[in-house]
């Protein structure tokens, strides 16, 4: 760890407006901000031009290890995540073995740990083996190393009312939070690959209804009132879906949600040429629901962004539309995309961005040392951004061991520069450091 | 035109062009010696991921009858399952040099990926649910060799849309053509979107065949109802959807009776009782058998316009 001046950089100040100064790191702790006194010792990072915001947090990633580590690694996806701004990342639950266990929740926090390069924090399986029957050990996991928090069967719905209540009922004891895939199986089975509607009719795909999003929202949210637990809405990607989060939060029901930005950005319409790298659960919708999404996240009703970052083999992407896997990558494009689209356009500002990428998501999975404000004696857990840059993606150019990328061939508007895991520098412009 | 994907791929010219081809090849079915030189040191591949008889025994056909080397290579199920990718399967047959892969596919889409990965012609034979445009082409040659040119003409299809490629092709290739066209399906076989879908593309809806039929329509096609779909949920009963939407005798007659020159069609296999009652199915306007004749033709016709230059068709 070398402790860095980061000299000339805008940051966000107590009130979140924008002030431009010095910031000093030591020992892993933001030690100044503004004018820093004492120089001594300390490495320069030219921070001219350059915004210093909180580290990205995404509370839905996919590392695909262990099992998978042709597609991702947790090295590789930390790679990744560093390179996008992210200093902690979520890590989803079905790999092979599914983290259902205590041991294996400890085994992917010793992995990341051991990349070194952003905090891997495990979200563990609500049901065993992600068979949405029995409980997983839901009490061992917390209790384990891994201090589980966040629980997920993504990839799957916990359809079963029963399981999802004892599940709601059983994490309230240590204030856990079940993060749901809402995808009502009886509606959207596991064929349907394509949102329900007249594309879908004419391309002759399964189609996906927001009903099938929306119900399970909808009974989750009464479940979350009736348990008095946290339940939390992975991906919300419909406006029907986004309305019962509005009401529950209304109610006062514990529901937080987060939308990807993919759904954010990105239409049905490109499923027209079925090129499987447009593939995704749930899958893109139309105009009309993306706008109601980012007004979803301008108002608040959506607390978060996340990636839902899914790396995949090429050969599980090249077959027929129907057979290829769900998914796209996501870490590294996150925060261009997120800024490009609205913070460019001028519908919110840095610190409407910080509080999507990394205040809310810190808060909802639990983590303490991120998401915090630029203020000394805080972990220097930072990001530091470039508004003005603009990248064209290259999936070629990915730190993931995977190239399915929707966003290859886009330019976008803003970059990030650099990122700081507790005062040591894991990424610069898109490389990752050496560890 | 490299490739037949989709028949929105064809204008009402290409259309023309095809279907006069195919009259050209349809008098060459009836001589003695059928063969032609036309396409002799081209190779088509017949690349069948799904059952099929017709489709692929006249396209085989249309190939060896125009001196092609045609060779089959069918599997079941798809190479996902078999832990190859598509990609890799078609990457191996194209490595191999081949003009022409005709692909039938249970996957929609997969005709239409293919095409993006090899360098042959590409000719959808069928994919999934989505289109089967040569499918469509036969049934428009067939319908104009009864009734003429179909522009202005009525043409009902009638039964499970949402999973039917043969109800897709038709209805782009029967508006192309300038056919008014009218669906017929219960409400749960309707597909997705078919509202802002008909809008847009001037298709008339109903779930009223005896409306349909009283209303004398120049040609009826039966859409076959697959086995699968019956215990679905798509409809409480066969019984109950035959006296729904099967065309039974006593709508045989209805039919008769508003226009006598009305001709029924089915693309097969039929479900005999079902959809069409055997009445229907061998009446003297079914034109079941003159759709698998005409398969021929239509597909030499379009390997023609794929694969030979621009000398005389026969």
């Amino acid at each position: 760890m070398s402790d860095l001046l980061i000299t000339g950089v805008t940051y966000l100040g107590p009130d979140g407006a924008e002030q431009r100064g010095d910031l000093a790191v030591r020992d892993g702790l933001v030690a100044e901000v503004g004018r820093v006194e004492d120089v001594s010792g300390l490495d320069r990072l030219d921070g001219d031009g350059l915004t210093a915001l909180p580290g990205f947090v995404d509370l839905h990633t996919h590392l695909r290890e262990p099992g998978r580590e042709d597609a991702e690694t947790i090295a590789s996806g930390s790679r990744a995540a560093a390179a996008g701004g992210f200093t902690a990342v979520l890590a989803m639950a079905n790999t092979s073995p599914v983290t259902d266990t205590a041991e294996a929740a400890e085994r992917i926090l010793d992995l990341g740990r051991a990349a070194g390069l952003v905090d891997v924090v495990p979200v563990g399986a609500v049901t065993k083996g992600l068979e949405g029957v029995e409980l997983a050990e839901l009490g061992l996991m917390h209790r384990s190393r891994a201090r589980v928090g966040v629980f997920s069967d993504d990839g799957h719905c916990v359809a079963d009312g029963r399981v999802m209540r004892r599940a709601l009922e059983y994490v309230r004891a240590f204030g856990g939070v079940v993060s749901q895939h809402s995808q009502d199986p009886a509606l959207a089975g596991a064929q349907a690959c394509c949102h329900e509607g007249e594309l879908s009719g004419r391309l002759g795909l399964p189609g996906w209804p927001p009903v099938a999003e929306a119900s399970i929202i909808a009974r989750d949210a009464m479940l979350a009132e009736h348990t008095r637990s946290r339940v939390h809405v992975a991906h919300v990607s419909t406006a029907e879906g986004l309305d019962v989060v509005r009401w529950a939060k209304a109610r006062g029901i514990a529901m937080t949600a987060e939308v990807t930005p993919h759904h954010l950005a990105l239409g049905t319409d490109l499923l027209a040429g079925y090129d499987p790298v447009f593939k995704v659960n749930p899958p893109l919708r139309p105009t009309a629901d993306q706008e109601a999404l980012r007004a979803g996240l301008l108002d608040g009703t959506i607390d978060a962004v996340a990636t839902d970052h899914a790396p995949h083999a090429r050969h599980d992407k090249e077959h027929a539309f129907v057979d290829a896997a769900f998914g796209m990558l996501g870490l590294e494009t996150a925060f261009g995309v997120v800024h490009d689209l609205l913070v460019t356009t001028g519908s919110m500002g840095l610190a409407d961005l910080a509080r999507v990428m990394s205040v809310n998501p810190a808060r909802i999975a639990g983590l303490a040392g991120h998401g915090r404000p630029l203020a000394p004696g805080e972990p220097a857990n930072l990001v530091l951004v470039d508004p003005a840059a603009t990248v064209t993606v290259d999936r070629a150019a990915s730190q993931s061991l995977s190239r399915n990328t929707p966003w290859h061939g886009r330019t976008l508007t803003g970059a990030v520069h650099a990122t700081i895991l507790r005062g040591t520098v894991t990424a610069r412009e898109g490389e990752p450091a050496a560890c | 035109m490299r490739h037949l994907l989709s028949s929105a791929d064809l204008s009402r010219d290409d259309v023309r062009m095809l279907l006069a081809t195919a009259a050209e090849m349809h008098e060459v079915q009836r001589r003695d010696v059928k063969k032609l030189p036309t396409l002799r040191g081209r190779t088509i591949i017949n690349l069948f991921f799904e059952d099929s008889t017709r489709t692929r025994s006249s396209f085989e056909i249309a190939g060896k009858w125009m001196s092609a080397d045609t060779i089959n290579i069918t599997g079941k199920g798809s190479s996902a399952s078999k832990g190859e990718s598509l990609r890799d399967t078609v990457m191996t047959i194209d490595a191999m040099s081949v003009d022409c892969v005709v692909i039938r596919h249970m996957a929609s889409g997969a005709a239409h990926q293919v095409s993006q990965w090899v360098d042959a012609s590409v000719v959808n034979a069928g994919d999934g649910t989505h289109e089967h445009p040569t499918q469509a082409l036969l049934d428009a040659y067939t319908m104009e060799q009864r009734l003429g040119p179909l522009a202005g003409r009525r043409v009902a299809i009638v039964g499970d849309l949402t999973h039917s490629r043969v109800f897709r092709s038709n209805a782009i290739t029967l508006r192309t053509l300038g056919a008014d066209v009218t669906l017929v399906a219960p409400p749960t076989l309707m597909p997705s979107g078919i509202g802002a879908w008909a809008a847009a593309d001037g298709l008339h809806l109903t779930d009223d065949l005896d409306e349909v039929l009283a209303s004398g329509p120049d040609a009826v096609m039966m859409l076959r109802v697959q086995r699968e779909r019956m215990s679905g949920g798509f409809f409480p009963t066969p019984r109950e959807y035959t006296v729904g939407f099967g065309l039974t005798r006593d709508r045989l007659r209805a039919l008769t009776d508003a226009n006598g020159e009305a001709v029924i069609c089915h693309p097969g296999p039929m479900n005999r009782g079902l959809e069409i009652s055997a009445d229907a199915a061998d009446a003297a306007q079914s034109l079941v058998l003159d759709q698998v004749s005409a398969g021929v033709a239509v597909r030499m016709a379009v390997l023609y316009h794929l694969l030979a230059g621009e000398e005389d068709a026969a």
